[in-house]
């Protein structure tokens, strides 16, 4: 790693104003910003530790009957929590299905929807084209071996790469906010529109600004029926090829809600909005179902070697879904 | 007022395995590398550097963490313990004693991350079903690949600790059986993981 | 000599606690660290350095663009077991992308590596050849490698049985180059002293790191020690010396401080070597018995530009089954790469997963179980030239795996458990087998305790435990009175641990240096040598019996040395087995898998292993070392691949993210292995063969064949990923 140097935060205020500096970045639980800057990903002159600011580490009901995490509270910390358990069970799943055991007792609920793509162009150690390493540069993905990892979403030929983040999933499909605080103010962000598409930056990864810090995630109604699926070559300690969250409401027998979302296949968990739409008022179990899930996929656009993902992400969502209707 | 350092140097204070040290170093320096090179506690092993092996598991304030992924200055003021602290007055700790007899580790360079691991394994609960052993032991990557041996080596420990750890059920390990049907696990599942299914014990429920 | 289950491993305490060191944990006084700089353009030449920023920083004692030009000997040097005749750091050449151009060396590790970003290097960038697409040639008459196997072989005529064959079934079958990753990365920590070079390196064969390094510095073979009591993990991988070991001699000669190289992750898939991409391409003929006419087994490997690596994965063809008509040809494609080398499980890992999926298809087509394909074809000889074996009890393998699988109840293909469709394959499992000679020291002490020396490796395998416990037995002790002392070259020469030759070689050694040992003190005693037994501690001729503290307190001695070598004929420093026959190990593999075809997901159910390897020394550590096997073979099928990347000429992952190895939740615990009772009388006094690598034989081929029962889908391409099962349809 090049130099920098370190600043513990004793309070947030501080934190937010160290941040003021150029090059500085936020250390919480360091399960990414290490590796950044040791394959030169990032060059901070800079870092402010955050792990010790006494606030953020907690998991408290807000008012209207949801949940708000402080950003500090360790994945595994989140994920079985009892309320998080029994309300957010897709959230809890996609938690538990991410990194190891280790990775999420260091990681944070608040770091880790700033993780970057797992693109190996992005993360290779030597010089490579790839607009979010050297804006500018090219996509050495879009014409190399781009099977698995890459888009069938969202993408265009300036960055083909998609966001790896589980719980990124879930707190889209529940229609999470992602809070921040910044020496200029906050704001919410909803999780679905947190990460960046490459038709409006493709060297940015998300919309957080240069001394933003996230500090909470608010969850709001439960979703007790919800469930996450996980598509991946070893069955454990692997991001996905697909990933899919589902959360559904049945009333009188009949889909009344359902929420779907998709990793992997984008820059940004993706929402099935379209079939989201067309899955109300189906049975579960019936033919429909597949029908309504595959219309979410009319716009999807395969790269010249992972057209299969295709079938495998509807694949996916309807299992999530059909876990969601069991649960 | 942040604690600030402005050269490439901090000094930092930490319990390892009971013992107060100071060390100071370079504000790069890794948890891990501070226990190796300047500690010289060579227990945690460097296996990728990256988070990705589990190889450098050491546990931080009483939880597992991949002590490459931790500055040392993060560090500072905190509890470490590597496998070094495990065994008392020459007494091996019940889960060392367990990867010996049950063959757990070849090589043994995975070993101490695989042992610290497993030690936290069993405190937080994780030990219900063979499959949530694996699933919660899966951190931990084995070249020399003593996988059963070290699930194993958890259950028996975990056994060998029943009155702080969760209960272990009875062994998955029914025969083969000429019939050539498949075996069923004793909770009635059947043994091939449903990577679908988040059953309760994969999420691992704390006690 | 009877195996014994109980015999823990020797080492335990020390692994389980931390206490077992590694080359990395080693330090010496004053020692640099080091980095190391690799080149980041596949071919060509370098054409400047700036290192002005480096050094710089602080830290940095000195930024190495360059190495001494290495002695004359180096070029006399056989290779294998030097890796590669190209040495980086030496020109201006530039052959793989990585291939090391300077080193960075500081007080600190952190130091050297921000140092190291800021090494400036500038390229004549040239085109490269990718090696995977290269043209196969015939490897050349040079190399080393090519010379352990015939690159044609021809016995009958194959081409013209196969077109009268009724029956035929033939696949291009392929892998793709796969890198070993011991969960140890290669560490060497140099030092000098008085023109004495000692190097604590993680190596499988100590002495043939003495030589070549002794050779690079035209120095006699005593003038350098290489020390390494354990290797964490080997594979192939540390089998041979890589450049980076003599980078680092260099350079703590040349700046006369220690240096300590420990290698990144990254580095590991660009400076030693992995197994080769392969094609295969195999042609069976039989009649509408079964009975095979004619095998055809051509292959194809990638190779570096500088040296060619030939991976024989022909030659289970020759091995396996009673053909009348065998051809098989070896090439090789050359390109900008680092080199290939041996990794578990060279040779017969990549044979069998093509011909054991070859095979498997010719059953589908004669629409005969393939254990009964495999029975009709059974080799009662080598097929290769008819020699008998040196032992073999493959029939009762298959007998005892089939029923101990369930194999002729198994549930018919496709079943359905939930969302998952079951299938079961299985396939041969063998593996050639080397000797080496070796040598070995016992020692007993007046106290009665017992020291067995000599510098064998520590890989995992178990010969920390096995050779104390083979003096042990030998001696009639206890093996907690047992010692063995390893890992450095100046103990009595030992074979190298790969090519599944230790258990032989070493085994023999100590065997008959105990027995040395138990000559001496009957020698002592005035008794007949070769009527004396060993009891528990004692010494024992017809009626008498005296204990061996008595013996040499009687005598005044302190101690008594015996010495033993496994010598092979015609003083030959390696061979394939028994002369006049043909040794190989054996086995048949059960696997039962479950396939999800709506998420393209392939799960191990559970695998029954039986095998014949002669005598078992120690039943714990054998075990183990199947399942090693197993799951070692399992990420082969399922999931291993590292991609060469055609247009960066580099491998596209070099780390543990971008390429899954399996971990603990992929393995159930319903893995079933066992030995056939057996004792091979040729190879050595144990009756002892090898196992380690035979373990990682036959996996690769009988999941794809589980697949194609679960699915209908014959997948001939590793690894099996979801794209291979996916049911594409929307």
């Amino acid at each position: 790693m090049r130099p920098f140097t370190y600043v513990r935060a004793e309070t947030l205020p501080g934190a937010l104003d160290s941040a003021r500096t150029d090059n500085t970045m936020f250390l919480a639980g360091g399960t990414e910003l290490l590796n950044w800057a040791r394959i030169g990903i990032e060059t901070p002159s800079r870092l402010v530790d955050i792990g010790r600011l006494p606030e953020l580490h907690e998991i408290t009901p807000t008012e209207d009957g949801g949940l708000r995490i402080g950003a500090l509270a360790r994945l595994n910390d989140v994920a079985q929590d009892a309320r998080v358990e029994t309300a957010y069970p897709v959230f809890s799943q996609a938690i538990l299905k991410a990194a190891s055991a280790q990775l999420r007792n260091l990681a944070t609920i608040g770091g880790n929807p700033v993780q970057r793509v797992r693109c190996p162009y992005f993360r290779s150690n030597g010089p490579v084209a790839c607009n979010k390493r050297v804006p500018g540069s090219g996509c050495a993905a879009l014409h190399g071996a781009n099977s698995e990892r890459f888009a069938i979403f969202g993408w265009t030929e300036d960055c083909v790469a998609v966001q790896p983040s589980d719980p990124a999933v879930a707190l889209a499909c529940l229609d999470a906010e992602i809070i921040t605080e910044h020496g200029d103010g906050g704001r919410r962000i909803p999780a679905t529109e947190f990460h960046t598409l490459p038709d409006v930056d493709p060297a940015a990864h998300n919309v957080l600004r240069p001394g933003e810090l996230i500090t909470g995630i608010e969850l709001g109604a439960p979703a007790p029926r919800s469930a996450y699926v996980k598509v991946r070559e070893r069955q454990s300690y692997e991001y996905a090829l697909v990933s899919a969250a589902a959360a559904v409401e049945v009333t009188d027998g009949v889909i009344s809600r359902a929420r779907v979302a998709l990793g992997s296949v984008a820059l940004r968990p993706w929402r099935l909005y379209d079939a989201e739409a067309a899955l109300v008022g189906l049975t579960p179990g019936s033919p429909e179902v597949r029908d309504a899930v595959t219309s979410g996929f009319s716009a999807a656009r395969p790269l010249s070697s992972n057209a299969y993902k295709i079938p495998l992400a509807r694949n996916t969502a309807l299992r999530a879904l059909e876990l969601a209707l069991e649960a | 007022m942040p604690d600030e350092s402005p050269t490439p140097e901090i000094t930092v204070t930490l319990q390892v395995n009971g013992a107060q040290s100071q060390v100071t170093c370079d504000v790069r320096t890794t948890l891990l590398d501070l226990l190796r090179e300047r500690l010289r506690l060579t227990g945690a092993k460097k296996g990728c550097n990256r988070g990705e092996c589990g190889a450098c598991t050491v546990h931080l304030d009483g939880r597992r963490v991949n002590a490459c992924l931790v500055l040392a200055a993060s560090a500072d003021g905190r509890e470490v313990t590597t496998v070094e602290g495990l065994a008392t007055d020459g007494e091996l700790h019940p889960v060392q004693r367990a990867f010996i007899e049950a063959d757990a580790f070849q090589c043994g360079f995975c070993t101490p991350g695989q042992i610290m691991s497993a030690v936290c394994c069993i405190r937080e609960g994780h030990t219900g079903s063979n499959e949530e052993i694996r699933e919660w032991m899966s951190g931990n990557i084995c070249r020399c690949s003593a996988y059963p041996q070290i699930a194993a080596a958890v259950e028996a420990a975990a056994a060998a600790t029943a009155s702080d750890a969760a209960p272990v059920s009875a062994s998955d390990e029914a025969p083969a059986g000429a019939s050539g049907r498949t075996p069923a696990s004793t909770d009635g599942r059947p043994p091939a993981p449903t990577p679908a299914t988040v059953t309760a014990s994969a999420t691992g429920k704390r006690r | 000599m009877s195996g014994t289950y109980g015999i823990t491993r020797q080492d335990g305490p020390a692994k389980v606690t931390g206490a077992a060191t590694y080359a990395a944990d080693y330090n010496a006084e004053g020692q640099l660290y080091a980095v190391l700089v690799g080149s980041s353009v596949t071919a060509g030449r370098v054409t400047g350095y700036d290192t002005a920023e480096a050094e710089a920083e602080p830290g940095v004692v000195h930024v190495l663009t360059g190495l001494p030009t290495v002695h004359e000997a180096f070029a006399g040097l056989p290779s294998p077991p030097l890796a590669t005749r190209f040495l980086p750091m030496q020109n201006d050449e530039i052959h793989y992308w990585g291939q090391p151009v300077a080193m960075v060396l500081a007080d600190s590790l952190e130091a050297a590596e921000g140092a190291a970003t800021r090494v400036r290097v500038s390229y004549d960038r040239q085109p490269f050849v990718n090696p995977d697409t290269a043209l196969a040639v015939t490897p050349s008459p040079d190399s080393g490698y090519g010379m352990l196997d015939a690159h044609e072989f021809r016995k009958g005529d194959a081409a013209g049985a196969l077109a009268g064959s009724p029956v035929r079934a033939s696949g291009t079958y392929t892998q793709p180059s796969r890198h070993g990753n011991p969960m140890e990365p290669s560490a060497i920590l140099a030092e000098w002293h008085d023109g004495r070079l000692t190097v604590h390196d993680s190596v499988q064969h100590v002495y043939a790191v003495r030589d070549t390094l002794a050779a690079v510095f035209g120095l006699a073979s005593d003038k350098v020690r290489v020390i390494n009591p354990h290797t964490g993990g080997g594979f192939g991988t540390k089998a041979f010396i890589w450049p980076h070991e003599i980078l680092a001699s260099q350079a703590a000669k040349a700046v006369d401080r220690p240096v300590k190289l420990v290698l990144t992750r990254q580095d590991m898939y660009s400076i030693v070597g992995y197994q080769p991409l392969m094609e295969h391409r195999v042609e069976l003929g039989a009649n509408e018995s079964g009975e095979l006419q004619a095998i055809v087994h051509e292959v194809d490997n990638v190779t570096a530009l500088t040296d060619d690596y030939v991976e024989f994965g022909s030659a289970p063809s020759k091995a396996l089954y009673d053909v009348p008509n065998i051809s098989t040809s070896q090439r090789v494609r050359r390109g900008n790469v680092n080199l290939s080398s041996f990794m578990r499980s060279p040779i017969d890992g990549p044979g069998t997963w093509a011909l054991g999926s070859a095979m498997d298809e010719l059953a589908h087509t004669l629409s005969v179980d393939p254990l009964t394909l495999r029975l009709t074809n059974y080799a009662e000889v080598s097929p290769a030239d008819g020699t008998p074996w040196s032992s073999k009890k493959l029939r009762e393998a298959y007998e005892e795996g089939a029923r101990r699988f369930g194999w002729w109840d198994r549930p018919k293909g496709g079943t359905r458990d939930g969302h998952w469709l079951i299938g079961c394959g299985m396939a041969d499992c063998t593996q050639g087998q080397f000797r080496f000679t070796s040598n070995a020291r016992v020692r007993l002490r007046a106290d009665g305790s017992v020291k067995v020396e000599a510098g064998y490796t520590d890989i995992g395998a178990g010969s920390t435990t096995i050779f104390p416990q083979i003096a042990a037995q030998t001696l009639g002790l206890d093996i907690r009175s047992v010692q063995g002392v390893s890992g450095d070259s100046e103990l009595p020469y030992a074979g190298p641990t790969y090519g599944s030759g230790t258990t032989i070689a070493m085994g023999t050694a100590v065997h008959l240096a105990a027995g040395d040992v138990l000559r001496r003190l009957a020698d002592v005693m005035s008794w007949p040598a070769e009527e004396v037994r060993a009891d528990d501690g004692a010494l024992t001729w017809r009626d008498h019996r005296r204990p061996y503290a008595d013996i040499l307190r009687a005598a005044r001695l302190d101690e008594v040395i015996g010495d033993g070598a496994m010598v092979l004929p015609n003083g030959a420093s390696a061979d394939a087995g028994a002369p006049g026959m043909s040794t190989r190990t054996f086995g048949a593999m059960f696997i039962e898998v479950g396939v999800d075809p709506d998420l393209g997901l392939l799960r191990l159910r559970r695998a029954t292993g039986v095998y014949s390897v002669g005598a078992v020394v120690n039943e714990r550590t054998a075990r183990s070392q199947m399942i090693g096997g197993l799951v070692w073979g399992w990420g082969m099928a399922a999931m291993e691949a590292s991609h060469f990347e055609p247009n960066l000429g580099r491998w596209l992952s070099q780390d543990l993210a971008g390429v899954p190895l399996p971990v603990n939740a992929d393995i159930p615990p319903h893995i079933d292995m066992s030995f056939v009772d057996e004792f091979d009388p040729h190879v050595g006094p144990l009756g002892a063969k090898g196992v380690g690598e035979l373990s990682a034989t036959g996996i690769a081929a009988a999941v794809a064949n589980a697949v194609f029962d679960a699915t209908g889908r014959r997948v001939r391409d590793l690894p099996i990923t979801p794209e291979k099962l996916l049911d594409p349809r929307m």
